[in-house]
């Protein structure tokens, strides 16, 4: 019986229940898949592992040669509290740390700056100057971790600081692993924090491509993000699509500034989301995979083979979680996080059980690492290579992801590119239409938010959260006008000047920048630099 | 009273964090209710805030904010306003709020807070019992 038969003969005269069929992006798939949903040419679209299109994952042994790193996302109030909680979460068995800054770090101000009132250390680390970055890998030797570092439109000040460092403890930056986040594009499609317009913004990233394929061979600088483009609330093919778009873009910008693409391409990696439905999360990342394998052969005419790969590390969906009942939340984490290894993602962050209230505490960022750690080592999934593979549901499904992203990816070509789009506010208005249609859909009923808009219970929420005294503010001020204060004006006032002339200039801002965090210049200073000298980018400000 | 005038309601976003879906959301639906909705974007001060508030004569104002600074920058908004002659606008908020925040923002002087969960509905019905139209 074929597939058209049987749900004639039947299927149809079943009953169904009376939902939408949709997954959580509201794509609707078939009551079944069969052999009869994969094209002729499957076989070769699916491949084998390592080898190209990667479909079934970017190295032959995949888990069974090395588990993807657990990396979980810390960072609050004071250097010193957090690089507590790294050392804590080192001793834990993580195996990575992933820094978050505090607002005033991500948008290029000092804490002791007006805008920074009320912000400091609140949402992540505050970091101003060489000082706070010390106290931050206090007795974490940098050759023995790989650190990833949130941040964006002050990240070339950030990179700079970690290079100082590391020179102060010895480590050559030949030996650096790790990965910057860097990736401006999503900032104005998306997470929205930025100090100077997208081509500048551009020019710094690729500044830092060129600089890190020089002297950081090992560091990826720039981690081409979808993450926040979902949470902002596209939907999967969208994240998806804009993701492999910016990072389109950052290959053309870097080809046209004259690197050769497979200089540069291997270290370029991918951050993607893990939402709640399982399977077009596992689509989507083996589909992530195809598609930019492609794209760089392709479009790009790479060679090396690590230019094709997309590595990718992934964090499950912040936006799922719920106030109501958050022990919830522990299963939402782990049924995403199954996703994000069915996928095969290469670093993985499990969120918190307490997110959607304040920042995690740590018997609840204990509970998220542990969850990682009980599917990689108790549930036997890590023994077979993609054992989703194969399975007609998911490589349909994976081909129509892809087929689907094409289009939004020849839509953002016809703009003229990523950077013509944003200008344009088409990615931005798509998102924000999927975001409201989603909400809609919770208010109405027609998705299920289980404790939220189902299942509802009288609850008290917990009152044990994570709370970062207002004292952080004031501290963290102080130490950097005693930092400014107490260091050589004239030298600091020279080497932001070469900041300056090199911005101006269009020379690559990496190496002025090294040498004017070593002066104690500041992240808000030159960020000041960058607002002077490229303009201040504002928020369009649409609905 | 001009009589069937819709309410005007700011929706603005204070502070440096870029998470605005929630703030869109709100406006969109507010304007789908038949508010007048003004929405000033990410990043504000409170002076900014306040400042549109005025110029845009709105009825109330509501605050996103999702970085964890609402303790200071709610009542920095509700004090600006203040200082313009706007203190009789409702201010109402939502955002990664804590419930035991709630007490000392409604001393500030900010009407209602929503906490994660709030429905779109919820805050329209709410901004219809609780919002008066002021006198043009």
């Amino acid at each position: 019986m074929t597939r058209r038969e049987w749900l004639e003969k039947r299927y149809r005269s079943e009953k169904e229940r009376d939902v939408r069929f949709s997954t959580v992006s509201d794509m609707e798939v078939e009551p079944l898949y069969t052999a009869e949903d994969l094209p002729p040419d499957a076989a070769e679209r699916i491949g084998v592992p390592g080898e190209f299109p990667y479909t079934r994952g970017v190295y032959p042994s995949m888990y069974r040669g090395r588990l993807w790193t657990m990396r979980q996302f810390a960072g609050f109030a004071t250097p010193e509290d957090t690089n507590e909680r790294f050392h804590f979460l080192l001793k834990q068995g993580q195996t990575g740390l992933s820094t978050a800054f505090d607002m005033p770090t991500l948008m290029g101000y000092d804490a002791d700056h007006p805008r920074a009132l009320g912000e400091v250390g609140r949402e992540g680390v505050a970091v101003s100057s060489l000082a706070d970055m010390r106290a931050l890998f206090k007795d974490v030797r940098l050759d023995r971790v790989t650190t990833s570092m949130t941040v964006n439109c002050s990240a070339s000040a950030l990179l700079a600081m970690y290079l100082a460092v590391a020179e102060e403890q010895g480590v050559p930056w030949t030996q650096l692993g790790g990965t910057i986040q860097n990736d401006m594009l999503k900032e104005f499609i998306a997470q929205k924090e930025w100090i100077c317009p997208p081509e500048p913004s551009l020019r710094i990233v690729v500044d830092m491509i060129e600089f890190c394929a020089r002297e950081v061979p090992r560091w990826h600088p720039v981690s081409i993000s979808g993450y926040h483009i979902r949470e902002a609330g596209s939907t999967a093919v969208q994240e998806l699509a804009f993701t492999l778009a910016d990072g389109i873009a950052y290959v053309e910008a870097a080809v046209k500034r004259g690197l050769a693409v497979d200089d540069f391409a291997p270290r370029l990696s991918f951050f993607f989301n893990l939402h709640n439905d399982f399977l077009e999360e596992v689509a989507k990342l083996r589909a992530a995979r195809r598609l930019w394998a492609t794209i760089m052969r392709e479009r790009f005419g790479a060679r090396d083979p690590r230019s094709l790969r997309l590595r990718t590390h992934a964090q499950t969906a912040g936006c799922s979680l719920t106030a109501q009942q958050p022990l919830n939340n522990i299963v939402r984490v782990t049924v995403q996080a199954l996703a994000g290894i069915l996928g095969g993602v290469q670093s993985l962050h499990t969120n918190s059980l307490d997110e959607t209230l304040a920042l995690p505490s740590e018997q609840a960022v204990m509970v998220a690492l542990r969850t990682q750690q009980i599917l990689a080592e108790e549930s036997g999934v890590t023994n077979v290579i993609d054992p989703l593979g194969g399975s007609w549901a998911i490589e349909a499904l994976t081909d129509r992801m892809e087929r689907d992203a094409r289009e939004y990816i020849d839509r953002i070509d016809g703009f003229g590119g990523m950077v013509k789009a944003i200008d344009a506010g088409y990615p931005q208005r798509e998102i924000a239409d999927a975001a409201y249609a989603y909400q809609q859909q919770i208010d109405r009923g027609e998705k299920a938010v289980v404790g939220m808009n189902r299942y509802q219970v009288p609850e008290e929420r917990p009152t044990d959260l994570l709370r970062v005294p207002l004292e952080v503010e004031q501290r963290q001020a102080d130490r950097v006008r005693r930092v400014k204060r107490e260091r050589d004006g004239a030298a600091a006032r020279a080497a932001l000047q070469r900041v300056r002339a090199a911005a101006e200039s269009g020379e690559n801002l990496m190496p002025p920048l090294v040498a004017a965090v070593k002066a104690m210049c500041t992240v808000g200073e030159i960020a000041d630099v960058y607002r002077e000298v490229f303009g201040q980018y504002r928020d369009p400000a649409w609905l | 009273m001009a009589v069937g005038r819709p309410l005007r309601i700011l929706v603005a976003k204070p502070g440096l964090d870029g998470h605005d879906r929630g703030a869109k959301i709100i406006a969109r639906a507010l304007r789908d209710a038949g508010f007048e909705v003004i929405y000033t974007g990410l990043h504000q001060t409170p002076e900014m805030v306040a400042e549109a508030a005025v110029q845009e004569d709105v009825d109330a104002v509501g605050l996103s904010i999702l970085s964890g600074a609402h303790l200071t920058l709610f009542p920095a908004v509700v004090e600006e306003l203040r200082q313009r002659g706007g203190g009789d606008k409702v201010v109402f908020g939502g955002g990664i709020i804590p419930d035991e925040d709630v007490p000392a923002l409604a001393r500030a002087g900010v009407a209602r807070v929503f906490t994660p969960g709030a429905s779109t509905q919820e805050i329209v019905d709410w901004i219809r019992a609780n919002v008066p139209r002021r006198a043009a």
